[in-house]
């Protein structure tokens, strides 16, 4: 049996439902897009151009959910199946965009650099628990106006997982759906084997930009897949009440997925969302908060209900080092993500409110999506019925050591954790050294770096690549990108 | 009790009503309008303050307290502008150009107008000619900026650029905040101040505008 958890009753999660589809039908939604505003309008919704809001109808909606697929899965950079997003099967992702890196070496922060950037893409080739790698932060050593697509571009050459990414204006789309294309060398087989996911943000409460419903649009146009990351701060820009910012992640997230799938129908999309409870203390939007996680989990048994693929910004941390809280507040998140069947879990690595990475805490989160995806395997015999002869073998060897049951499900029961997980007794764990979290997640991390195999792109997909990306830096007034490592 | 000490509890209480009825009662009374801003509304607010910052209470006591500030000045305001008192400072804020974050620059207002600043609030996705424009225009005391993308940040630097060719750097403070920027970028921009929330901003532009 696997283990689940789950937050809504029914009843209760129809009636989110059902409001939030009245507030679509009554209040409507605000969009500073004069195209999306026409195009709900010729499918019947109430649409007034001087304050850019558009009431939508249950036809819309139930239309976008019957043609938004159920699924879809990603492939690597090679054309190789790498991330099922169906059912609920789990995924783990790093979390995205950040504005910091934390330095190992002074143990501040400080704004990424190319360097880190491909040290970033070339640990997430060994992170074996981290299915697709994502844009996780911005390298300020490149002109602001090309950081978002220059880490695509960085991500694609030096690792083959597919990538969760994000533009920041309407225009750095077209490089980065270019850059896309160089690698599968068409638009059709882009479509038929997606390579990335979008994240779009609608504005709580109620609204979306030109910029990111531009970006849906231009997704759906080549069935990019995009994930909705619409959030509701609860006490602040939505209802307190976790039902009641429930509701309105509902209602921004439906009307993100009408303008995609009226866009072209059948796009794939993720139900996601990065909500969070508000600290009224400090003034702060806490991704380890127990209730946010809640909220995340609650709104994902409102996508598999609308039969849709999810995601959530959980199993990350607010801590600013590498220390319990970072810990604690990522296992909890990840454990509680998995447990509800969340299909792409974007987190790991994450600190400081989604603002901050540390690849030391990337090899550390590795290890709990290790164990969360072992604890959602759960407990189920494996020829353990009878268990006479065992029990006779192991009192006549006195151990099942090198028993053929032993050999046979070894790896299948138990999770084998890296030396960043520290197991040993004290006296060894002393005599290597008495290392601390942090510098045993270092070192593992310079020995993957060590072991690291480039991607198998051919020699002409990595030419245009560059050539594109060069081109576009032109178009910013950068002759030349910075060095980059073989 | 003093009616400006009642003044100030309700305020803590957030009791705007009862602020709007204590500020009309103490006009009526002749209290110079002075008196009922510094010893009455803002004296309560700072109490609020302190009491913020040590968690005593929370953010939303603390929007109580600047409603009910508003209430008060609502009402004092006609007559400062008749007997030319000066509001303790006036300030130009807005989220810097391509930017669309505004939730950090809308809470930073409300705080900076509970504290009795008069706030001239540009939006969102605001070029540099409109941050000076409006700090011209306005005679501003400060112009507090907001970023929180890595990509946008840098425009900040652009609005003091053009604070220097304009001549107004240096006489109007600039004051700016947002998760991708901090004291040294403040420094390195030329910037006068960073804060890292809505009380901190309060903080250091009541000091800039203490000797007023
Ligand atoms: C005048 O003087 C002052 C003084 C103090 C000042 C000040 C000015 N301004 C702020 N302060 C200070 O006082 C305030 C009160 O305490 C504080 O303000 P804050 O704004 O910090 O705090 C608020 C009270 C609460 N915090 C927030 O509101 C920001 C939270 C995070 C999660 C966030 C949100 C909510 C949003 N986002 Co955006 N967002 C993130 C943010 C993560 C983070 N760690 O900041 C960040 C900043 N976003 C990011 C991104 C990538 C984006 N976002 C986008 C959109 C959005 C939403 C619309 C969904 C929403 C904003 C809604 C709105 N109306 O503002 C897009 C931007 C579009 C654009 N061109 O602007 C988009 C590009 C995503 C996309 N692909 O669509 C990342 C930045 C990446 C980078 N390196 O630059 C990000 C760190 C999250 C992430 N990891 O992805 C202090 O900083």
């Amino acid at each position: 049996m696997r283990p689940t958890v789950e937050f809504l009753e029914e009843g209760l999660l129809e009636r989110i439902v059902s409001e939030a589809i009245d507030i679509l039908c009554k209040i409507g939604v605000e969009i500073h897009n004069k195209p999306v505003l026409e195009m709900l309008a010729d499918h019947g919704a109430d649409v007034r151009m001087d304050n850019y809001r558009a009431t939508l109808t249950e036809k819309i909606i139930n239309k976008a959910l019957v043609s938004a697929p159920s699924s879809f899965k990603l492939y690597d950079s090679m054309g190789n199946e790498a991330v099922d997003l169906s059912e609920d099967n789990v995924n783990f992702t790093p979390g995205s965009a950040a504005i910091n890196i934390l330095d190992y070496e002074t143990g501040k922060i400080r704004k990424p650099t190319t360097s880190d950037y491909i040290r970033y893409a070339k640990l997430m080739t060994r992170m074996d628990h981290i299915a697709s790698q994502s844009t996780a932060f911005i390298p300020a050593d490149v002109e602001a106006k090309i950081s978002d697509s220059y880490r695509l571009f960085l991500s694609l050459l030096y690792c083959e997982k597919p990538v969760v990414t994000g533009a920041f204006t309407i225009d750095a789309f077209e490089i980065m759906k270019d850059l896309q294309l160089a690698v599968r060398g068409s638009g059709e087989e882009l479509a038929k084997k997606p390579l990335t996911i979008f994240s779009c943000c609608p504005t709580s409460p109620l609204k979306w930009s030109d910029v990111t419903s531009q970006n849906v649009v231009d997704c759906a146009k080549y069935m990019i897949p995009v994930e909705y990351i619409a959030m509701p701060l609860a006490g602040f820009m939505s209802p307190v009440t976790l039902v009641g910012t429930l509701v309105q992640h509902t209602a921004e997230t439906l009307s993100g997925l009408a303008i995609s799938q009226l866009t072209n129908p059948g796009t794939p999309v993720l139900y996601g969302g990065s909500p969070a409870i508000f600290d009224v203390r400090y003034e702060t939007t806490p991704m380890g908060a127990i209730e946010t996680q809640m909220i995340d989990c609650a709104y994902n048994e409102i996508g598999k209900y609308l039969d849709l693929p999810t995601q959530a910004y959980i199993g990350l941390s607010d801590a600013k080092l590498l220390d319990a809280q970072a810990g604690l507040e990522t296992s909890i998140g990840a454990i509680l993500a998995a447990l509800s069947g969340i299909n792409n879990i974007s987190g790991p690595g994450m600190l400081d409110f989604e603002s901050c990475i540390s690849l030391e805490k990337l090899v550390l989160d590795n290890q709990i999506c290790g164990m969360t995806q072992r604890l959602i395997r759960g407990i189920v015999p494996k020829e353990d019925f009878p268990m006479i002869d065992r029990m006779e073998e192991l009192l006549h060897e006195q151990h099942l050591l090198i028993s053929d049951h032993t050999m046979k499900y070894l790896n299948e029961e138990h999770f084998m954790p890296s030396q960043t997980i520290d197991r040993a007794n004290r006296s060894r764990y002393e005599e290597e050294g008495g290392l601390t979290l942090n510098q045993r997640a270092h070192q593992e991390a310079e020995e993957h770096l060590a072991g690291y195999k480039k991607p198998g792109l051919a020699d002409d997909t990595v030419k245009d690549l560059v050539r594109l990306m060069e081109e576009e830096a032109k178009k910013y007034g950068m002759d030349k990108l910075p060095e980059r490592e073989e | 009790m003093d009616i400006l000490k009642q003044i100030s509890e309700s305020l803590q209480k957030g009791d705007h009503e009862k602020v709007a009825m204590l500020t009309s009662q103490a006009i009526e009374e002749k209290i110079p309008v002075k008196k009922i801003l510094d010893e009455g509304l803002i004296a309560g607010m700072n109490v609020v303050g302190e009491e913020f910052k040590h968690h005593r209470i929370f953010l939303p006591s603390v929007l109580l307290a600047a409603r009910a500030m508003y209430a008060g000045m609502d009402l004092i305001k006609p007559l400062m502008i008749r007997d030319n008192i000066p509001t303790i400072g006036k300030v130009v804020i807005g989220t810097i150009k391509g930017d669309l974050h505004d939730i950090g620059k809308n809470l930073v207002g409300i705080m900076l107008k509970g504290a009795g600043f008069e706030v001239i609030d540009l939006g969102n996705d605001v070029t540099p000619d409109r941050f000076v424009q409006a700090a011209k225009d306005e005679k501003a005391d400060a112009v507090g900026m907001s970023a929180l993308l890595t990509t946008t940040m840098t425009g900040m630097k652009d609005v003091i650029e053009l604070m220097k060719s304009e001549g107004i750097y240096g006489k109007i403070k600039v004051i700016i905040g947002g998760a991708p920027v901090n004291r040294e970028f403040a420094e390195q921009i030329g910037a006068d101040s960073y804060a890292y929330d809505g009380m901190k901003a309060v903080e250091i532009l009541k000091e800039y505008v203490k000797d007023k």
